[in-house]
This record gives structure tokens, C-alpha cells and sequence, in this order.
């Protein structure tokens, strides 16, 4: 069963991004680009040849590939609604946002490779913002921790049911509030970065890869849709039934379509922060993730 | 003879030798090699029995002056710490002979230096066995002393000089604290032996009183915040092995005496606890802060020690909070994070200190802004160094990880249990691990990618040539340490138990231990399928590209047709972000000289971030002492007779009071 929701996962996780743009095509008016788009356009990148920079030094074409292996990995650690993970100890959401930093970090370094200062800029400022998320991670895991008492990702999301969002609305709602800001800068959404920016100065991922062609680009955008697929799931998990009910998971699905069209709600409605703001809505997710815990200690 | 004695007398021996026979630079370096050699042939077995079986070797030597013998003892936790003295002391000294080759033997005495290598390796050998309030100072005094003289190696430049005072300074500093806290505590029993303390007998407060001495004392060695001023300036003025050597396994013997004294006190209290995870938290932060905005690599590598004791203490004071709370979960994951990344530590920093060695010999410079595009030149050394570098950050399938991966495992179980009083400081443990986790991630990316990535900054890099073997051959071993620490952790876990068993009370289950070692072979699982993902990604791109088109050409410059390597972003620029957001703390001094006229002239910005700590602490704190002593200066006036009759005055004043029964 495991095995199904790991292939379901892998096939599926470009769709929610093509629902996120889709959603917003609607929103602003237009029809969009077809609901397979993400397909055609890797099919399409790994039928290509790549070019590489002239000052690249092997890490460029190293980068793309560790990146996506780490966040296949991941795949693992994460429990598809009520189907649970592969592989789930306590404490294995620690393993979850170092193997995503391992990604990260190769990912910087494949930037610094080219020796170019629009992708050094990026890196420099994905490496800070990524520096203030990764606390408000933790206190929102350290939170449920506390709220189920379970210690491992599929435990925590499968153990968490009504019972729990009667006693603990508030708190529960403030983790909410604080993984879904963790959840828009991870995957380098608005108001944090805008993936659909056209000018190299003001982007944050999208120049950290401007050097990336072919087969390479494409195993960076498949592992673009991995981790948003990834970070959506476990957002969703927390407002579906607990358990292992096989029949809750086309509740499950539709949840994560329901997530992608908020995130394309979100980033209708605004427009990106100024970078300077935003390590203050990152530093407020981490407070929001606090307070929840505080309140829970209290009680 | 006991092979105890042997471990002191080789290394002692060998640097000896290497003394009288220094005019040769290459005989030296041979002899203080085979001491070390020895007494790592001599350690083995002891330190095997140790930490295989948790049994202690003794070996008593009778000594009148300080009471009828003198015992040594090698129990599992020195053990611990004694494996990186031996192990990792050898092993920079084999970088090290190869990097003192550069060097004329003429003007800097290459048999002095290796003298008090070999005198630092028994000075900490002598700590780690000594079971005497006494000879314990002894060989502290000896461990403190020697680095001074590898400092000033280089003792013409003036910095050197500056830097090694102030290590000075700052080890006496902490020895006086220490010196007081073995004489509070000897009172408490009768002599000054370690099994004759009675820490029982203390009330509380005295016993705070004297955690409190301990852990300032021994917190200077290990390079605490706020007393870590000594460590970014003894760093670079050192060679590069001695660098190694101090912040991998030297600064631990700080970390080693708090642990120590924590057992003569009788063992953990609730307060203790919380003290070590605050001073964690707050080390780690402002040190990693302090190194992201460094710009020469070893000073910067300096701080990132003071971060990493940052991260010791916080797993060492969550285990601390567990003992005290009797929650064997808690402080057998927080304990053994801490022990472990001692360890792994010692293996990452000496190898990214020995990476700086080749890289300031190479390129004569350690400005990160001027270096560049070094893994092109140094393959080796960059391999090395980019492996460090994510192992410091604490990513799988390095060892780094292991060890935080045990501390927030103990700070997560912290959270389930209902213990409110012990619940926000391993919350606050989480959050900093995790903060100093991403600066740290920050900060080695900075390193890493401007010196070894991009395009040369200066004729320097561009010159630069790989080393000798014996230069990169340690490197390489301590790499495949880091690598093998990290895939194969349940079975290096395993270091630990008896360690573990001397700090933990008697009664403590160690099922804890089983479970963490379950939980890495989960990790190992994952770690093995991603090293296979990579292998089989890897071959899938080779495959596609394969008769297809792979173009070189030109860095994307968004339209920007004459790219300039000065162009690229620089290691101020990749930090600008957080030192700009954390400016309050960092304070940078910045210089700049702009023209405002219509034609403008040559344009300069230099920025430099000193220690606030030392700018607005020490340096008007030792001023002022200067300042208040100067008063009395009158004394000093270097006349001889006036002197013997300051002397004649204080006897006679002396005999005076003995004759009237005063004292």
C-alpha cells in the first residue's frame, strides 16, 4: 500500500503545481496552459542537450542530481493522508528537514559554480531565508509533538483528529497559520519569492538555477514538484480523519487540489514582499509556532 | 611498567628528541612522529577495554610530595576524549611535517616547535588520566603553556606576538578560576584526591558556587561566549596543524573538565542544565553570526569552533536536564548527541584547518575575497574542504548530522513528557539548533563556493598547485571518517555506552541507547538509498546526454557582455543579508570613500568585523586595570637597593608576625 502511495506521489506531484497556475490563470481572467503542462515541459528538457558555463567546475551538473535523489528520499519519510509512510521512526521529521537542507545546500553551491553574482545574489538569500524557516519548522513539529504526543511525521499526522482541533483549536490553528508561511518559503512561493518574476535581481530560487539546461533543468523542476507535492501533504494531513482508511484518500486529494488553489489565491491577491520584510514574516511564523506551544504549556 | 606511563613518556620523549636534534627540519618532525606513533600504539589497548568493555586501566606511581602515590586512571570517559588526542594528533603531525617544509630551518626553530606539539599532546594525555586535584593543575598548566609557543611560531610578525598574549592571558584567566575551584572543593574532603571529595557534605548553594567556577574556568578552555576572545585570534596566528589540533580536540579538554566536575559535584542539578543550554544556544548564535561575517578563513573557522561548542553544550545540558529530571530518554540522546559531536568535531574542523593550511601555503593568502575558483587547481584539497563543509552544517549522510539528529531527538521526546519546568529549554535547545543549523549552512556555503567555485579573484588563486600527498592524505582520511561516522552511525554509537554509563547515574536504564541505534539504521537505510539515487540519477544523465549536445559557453551575465572575475558576488556580499539584519549584535566597521563629484575618482569600501565582545568588554576592562595599576607604579623604579630592602622589610615583617604568633 506504501509502495502505491510512493509511485502515486512521484506521478502526481508536478499536477499540483499545474493546478496552482492553472487556478491563477482563472483568477486573473485567462484559460491557462492544459493541466499536463508540467509533463510536456520535462518530457521536453530531457530530450534536450545542455550547455554549461564556461567556469563551472563539475558541481553545476553534480547539484541537479543530488538534489532530486535527496528530495526522492523525502518521499519516503512523508504519510500520503491515511496512507502511512514507508519508513517512519521518532524523530524522522528532523531527517526530513536536513535531507531538504542537503538539497538546498547543493543547490547554493551548483549557483556559486557559475560564478555569476545574480545567482550568488540568490543563493545568498535563500541561504538567510532559509535560516529563519528552519526554526518555525521546528516549532511547528515540536507543537504537534506536544498537541498528539507522537514523535515521528506519520504518527503526528495520523494521530491528529477532531479531538484534538476541539481541546487544542487555537494552538492548532496558529501551527497552521505558521506551516503554511514555512510551507510558502520553502518552495519559493509569493509573498516570499515569485517563481514567475522576470527580472534576475528581485528573484530568490529562479536565479540560482539560470545556468541550468536540458535534462539537468528538468530534474530541477521535477524536484521543485516533489517538494511543494511533499510540504502540501503534510499540510493537508492535518485536517483529514485520522487512521489508515484507504476510502478517506480521495478526501485527501482533494484537499491538496483545495491547498493549491489557496497558494494560487495567495499569490493572486499579492504581490512579493520586499526583501527586507521577510525575514519579518518568517521570524513571525517561528512566534506563531511559539505562542501555540506556549499556550500548551500553559494548559 | 604500566602502559599508562608509557602514553605520557613516549610523546613526551619523542618531542624530547626532537628538541636536541632540531636543527633538521626533517629529523624533527621524524622524531616527535614516533612518539606519537608510540603513544598511540600504547593507547590502543586501554582505550579499546575502555569503550569496548567499560573497564578502567590504573596504574599508581608513589610520589611523597603530594601524599603516598599518584594514581592514573584511564576510565571510559577519558577514554573518550583520549582516542581524537592520540588518533588526530598523529595525523596532524604527518600534515604537519609536510607543512613545517615550507618553512627555512634557520630563523624559526623547527625542533622548538615540534618540542611543544609533542609537550600539548602529553599536557592533555596527563588531564584526561590525572585523578588529583593537584597533578590534575599540573598538567592543565602544561596543556595551557605549550600552545602558547606553537602560537608564536611565526614570532616576528606582530600579530603572532598579540595573539598568543592574549591566549596566555586568557588561559591563566581560567587556570586561577580552576585553581580556586580545586581548593573549595579539596576543603570539602581531606586532600585534594578526586575520590575523596564529598560533594554530599556541600549545602546547594556552595555547590552552584562551585559549578559556577568550573564551568567559567573550563568554559575559557573550550571557548565559550563570552569568553572565547582568545580563540579568533591564537587560530590564525597558528600553523595550520596546530590550528587543527587546538580547535579539534584541545578546546575539548574544556568540555571534558566541566563534564569531570560535574561528576566530583555529585552530578547534575535542574539549574545546571538550563545553564548549559543557554550558554549553548547563546554561543552558537553569536559565534555563528561573528563567523559570516569574517573575511579571512581561519578566524572565521575560529568562530565556528565557539558555534560547535555551542552545539556540544546544548546536547551535554539537555542530557544534564534529563539526568535531573530522571527522564533516561531525554538525557541519553541529549548526552550522547553532545559525546558524539565532540567527536565528529574533531574530525570536520581539523580537516577544514588543514584545508586552510594548503590553501594559505598555495595562494599566500586566506582573504576569502581574494581566493576563487580553487577546486579547478586544488581537487583534492576542494574535496575535502566541500565535504567538511556540508558535514559542519550537520547534512546527511555525514557525521554531522548523527550527533544533531541525537540532540533534537532528545529535545523532540522533551516536548511528549508532561514536564513544563524542563519543557522550554529543550524547546529553546530545538529552536537554536535549528537557527544555528541554517546560519552554519549560511556561512560554509559562503566559504566554500567563493573559494573553491567561480573564477579566480587574484594572480594568487590563479597560481595555486595541489599539494604533496603527505599533505592531502590526512585530509582524505579524515574525510572518509566523516563519511563512514555518518553512514555507519549505530555501529559508532556504540563508542559511547560506557562513556555514557560513567556520567549517567547507576541505575539508569540504557534501553535509550538501542533505540537511537534503531532509529539510525533507519537513517542509514534512507542515507544508502540516496547514495544509490545519486549513483543511478547520475547514470540516467550520462545515458540521455549521450550523442547529444553539451555546449561550454559563457556564464549567463542577464545581457552583460565583459564579465570580470571582480564581478562575481563576494563572501561581504553572500553574507550581506544577515549581517545586515543582525547588525545591533555585529557592529561591522565600515570605511568607505566615495566621491560625490561629477567625475569620480578611485572608490574604496572596506569593512572588518572585531569581537564586540573584546571591543566593548575587555579592551576598556584591561584598560582600566592598566589605568588603576599605573597608580602604584612608584614602586617599580628599578633600583636594585631599594628592592633588597622591599624584601629585607616583607622577612622581617614575616619573622615579626610568626615570632608574635600572629599567623
Amino acid at each position: 500500500m506504501s509502495f502505491i502511495a510512493l509511485i502515486l506521489s512521484l506521478a502526481l506531484a508536478p499536477l499540483l503545481l499545474s493546478i496552482i497556475n492553472r487556478s491563477k490563470a482563472v483568477i486573473a481572467g485567462r484559460r491557462g496552459a492544459p493541466l499536463l503542462q508540467p509533463y510536456f515541459n520535462l518530457t521536453r528538457l530531457l530530450q534536450k542537450g545542455v550547455v554549461y558555463s564556461d567556469v563551472s567546475s563539475g558541481l553545476v551538473q553534480l547539484s541537479p542530481v543530488v538534489n532530486l535523489a535527496v528530495l526522492c528520499c523525502c518521499v519516503v519519510l512523508v504519510p500520503l493522508g491515511p496512507i502511512p509512510a514507508i519508513l517512519h521512526f521518532s524523530g524522522d521529521f528532523i531527517l526530513l528537514a536536513y535531507l531538504m537542507g542537503m538539497g538546498r545546500f547543493i543547490t547554493m553551491l551548483g549557483a556559486l559554480d557559475t560564478g555569476s553574482s545574480f545567482e550568488g545574489m540568490g543563493a545568498s538569500r535563500e541561504a538567510f531565508f532559509a535560516a529563519l524557516a528552519e526554526p518555525a519548522f521546528f516549532l511547528t513539529m515540536a507543537g504537534l509533538a506536544r498537541i498528539t504526543g507522537a514523535q515521528s511525521l506519520n504518527d503526528i499526522l495520523q494521530t491528529i483528529n477532531s479531538e484534538h482541533w476541539l481541546h487544542a483549536t487555537p494552538s492548532l490553528l496558529l501551527i497552521a497559520v505558521a506551516f503554511f508561511l514555512v510551507f510558502l518559503a520553502e518552495n519559493a512561493r509569493i509573498p516570499i519569492d515569485d517563481p514567475t518574476t522576470h527580472l534576475e535581481l528581485t528573484m530568490i530560487h529562479e536565479v540560482m538555477i539560470l545556468d541550468h539546461s536540458g535534462p539537468d533543468l528538468a530534474m530541477i523542476e521535477y524536484g521543485v514538484a516533489l517538494k511543494i507535492w511533499l510540504l502540501a501533504a503534510i499540510f493537508a494531513a492535518l485536517f483529514v480523519p485520522p487512521g489508515t482508511n484507504v476510502l478517506w484518500l480521495p478526501l485527501f486529494l482533494l484537499l491538496m487540489v483545495a491547498i493549491g488553489m489557496l497558494v494560487a489565491m495567495v499569490e493572486s491577491s499579492m504581490a512579493r514582499l520586499r526583501l527586507i520584510r521577510v525575514p519579518q514574516l518568517l521570524i513571525s511564523a517561528g512566534v506563531f509556532a511559539g505562542l501555540a506551544l506556549f499556550l500548551e504549556f500553559v494548559q | 611498567m604500566s602502559s599508562l606511563f608509557w602514553l605520557i613518556l613516549l610523546p613526551f620523549a619523542g618531542g624530547f628528541v626532537a628538541l636536541i636534534d632540531g636543527r633538521s627540519r626533517t629529523r624533527s618532525a621524524l622524531w616527535a612522529l614516533a612518539g606519537l606513533t608510540g603513544a598511540l600504539a600504547v593507547a590502543a589497548r586501554p582505550v579499546f577495554i575502555a569503550l569496548a568493555s567499560g573497564r578502567s586501566s590504573t596504574a599508581t606511581l608513589p610520589w611523597a610530595i603530594i601524599g603516598e602515590q599518584v594514581q592514573l586512571v584511564l576510565d571510559p570517559l577519558s577514554a573518550f576524549f583520549l582516542l581524537p588526542v592520540v588518533v588526530l594528533g598523529l595525523l596532524f603531525a604527518l600534515y604537519g611535517s609536510a607543512y613545517m617544509r615550507h618553512y627555512h630551518a634557520e630563523y624559526l626553530h623547527h625542533g622548538v616547535h615540534w618540542f611543544f606539539y609533542n609537550l600539548l599532546a602529553t599536557g592533555m594525555i596527563l588531564v584526561l588520566l590525572a585523578r588529583n586535584g593537584l597533578i590534575f593543575m599540573i598538567s592543565w598548566e602544561v596543556m595551557s603553556l605549550a600552545p602558547f609557543f606553537l602560537v608564536l611560531f611565526h614570532d616576528r610578525e606582530k600579530k603572532s606576538r598579540h595573539a598568543s598574549w592574549v591566549y596566555l592571558v586568557a588561559g591563566h584567566l581560567g587556570g586561577m578560576v580552576l585553581l580556586l575551584f580545586f581548593l573549595l572543593l579539596g576543603s570539602s574532603g581531606h586532600g585534594l584526591d578526586f575520590s575523596t571529595f564529598q560533594p554530599q557534605l556541600l549545602t546547594p548553594g556552595f555547590r552552584h558556587l562551585l559549578f559556577g567556577l568550573a564551568f567559567l574556568g573550563f568554559g575559557v578552555k573550550a571557548g565559550i561566549f563570552p569568553v572565547h576572545v582568545w580563540l579568533p585570534e591564537a587560530h590564525p596566528a597558528a600553523p595550520s596543524h596546530v590550528s587543527a589540533y587546538m580547535s579539534g580536540v584541545m578546546i575539548k579538554m574544556g568540555i571534558y573538565g566541566i563534564l569531570r566536575s560535574i561528576q566530583l559535584l555529585g552530578g547534575p542539578v535542574l539549574e545546571w542544565g538550563i545553564l548549559l543550554v543557554l550558554a549553548g544556544v547563546i554561543s552558537g548564535i553569536l559565534a555563528i553570526l561573528f563567523a559570516l561575517a569574517q573575511h579571512d578563513l581561519k578566524r572565521l573557522l575560529a568562530y565556528s569552533s565557539v558555534e560547535n561548542i555551542g552545539i556540544i553544550l546544548l546536547g551535554l545540558g539537555v542530557g544534564m536536564i534529563g539526568i535531573s529530571l530522571q527522564q533516561p530518554v531525554v538525557a541519553i540522546f541529549g548526552l550522547a548527541g553532545g559525546l558524539l559531536h565532540i567527536l565528529n568535531h574533531a574530525l570536520f574542523k581539523g580537516m577544514l584547518f588543514l584545508g586552510a593550511g594548503v590553501i594559505q601555503q598555495q595562494c599566500a593568502t586566506l582573504e576569502l575575497d581574494k581566493l576563487g575558483g580553487l577546486k579547478k587547481q586544488l581537487p583534492t584539497t576542494a574535496f575535502c574542504f566541500l565535504l567538511g563543509a556540508a558535514a559542519i552544517c550537520g547534512l546527511p549522510p555525514l557525521n554531522g548530522f548523527v550527533s544533531e539528529f541525537l540532540i533534537y531527538c532528545g529535545a523532540v521526546h522533551g516536548q511528549t513528557i508532561g514536564i513544563v519546568s524542563a519543557a522550554w529549554p529543550l524547546l529553546l535547545s530545538l529552536a537554536g539548533m535549528a537557527l544555528i543549523g541554517g546560519l552554519a549552512t549560511a556561512c560554509f556555503v559562503k566559504v566554500g563556493g567563493i573559494i573553491f567555485l567561480g573564477s579566480p579573484r587574484s594572480q594568487h588563486a590563479v597560481q595555486a598547485s595541489e599539494t604533496t600527498p603527505a599533505m592531502y592524505l590526512p585530509m582524505l582520511l579524515l574525510a572518509a571518517a566523516c563519511l563512514g561516522l555518518g553512514l555507519f552511525a549505530p555501529f559508532f554509537i556504540q563508542l559511547v555506552h560506557y562513556p555514557l554509563s560513567v556520567l549517567l547515574p547507576a541505575s539508569t536504564t540504557m534501553a535509550p541507547l538501542a533505540d537511537a541505534t534503531t532509529r539510525l539504521k533507519d537513517i542509514m537505510w534512507i542515507t544508502g538509498v540516496m547514495l544509490c539515487l545519486v549513483l543511478l540519477l547520475g547514470l540516467l544523465r550520462i545515458i540521455l546526454l549521450r550523442k547529444r549536445q553539451v555546449a561550454i559557453a559563457p556564464t549567463w551575465g542577464c545581457g552583460y557582455l565583459h564579465p570580470h572575475p571582480r564581478m562575481q558576488y563576494t563572501a561581504s556580499s553572500f553574507a550581506r543579508p544577515v549581517t545586515l539584519f543582525f547588525e545591533a549584535v555585529l557592529r561591522p566597521r565600515v570605511q568607505r570613500n566615495v566621491s560625490e563629484k561629477l567625475i569620480p575618482g578611485t572608490i574604496s569600501y572596506t569593512s572588518t568585523t572585531p569581537d564586540s565582545v573584546t571591543r566593548y568588554g575587555y579592551t576598556p576592562l584591561f584598560v582600566g586595570v592598566t589605568r588603576l595599576l599605573g597608580i602604584l607604579r612608584w614602586i617599580q623604579h628599578g633600583r636594585v637597593q631599594l628592592y633588597i630592602l622591599y624584601i629585607i622589610t616583607t622577612l622581617f615583617l614575616l619573622l615579626m608576625a610568626l615570632a608574635g604568633g600572629w599567623i
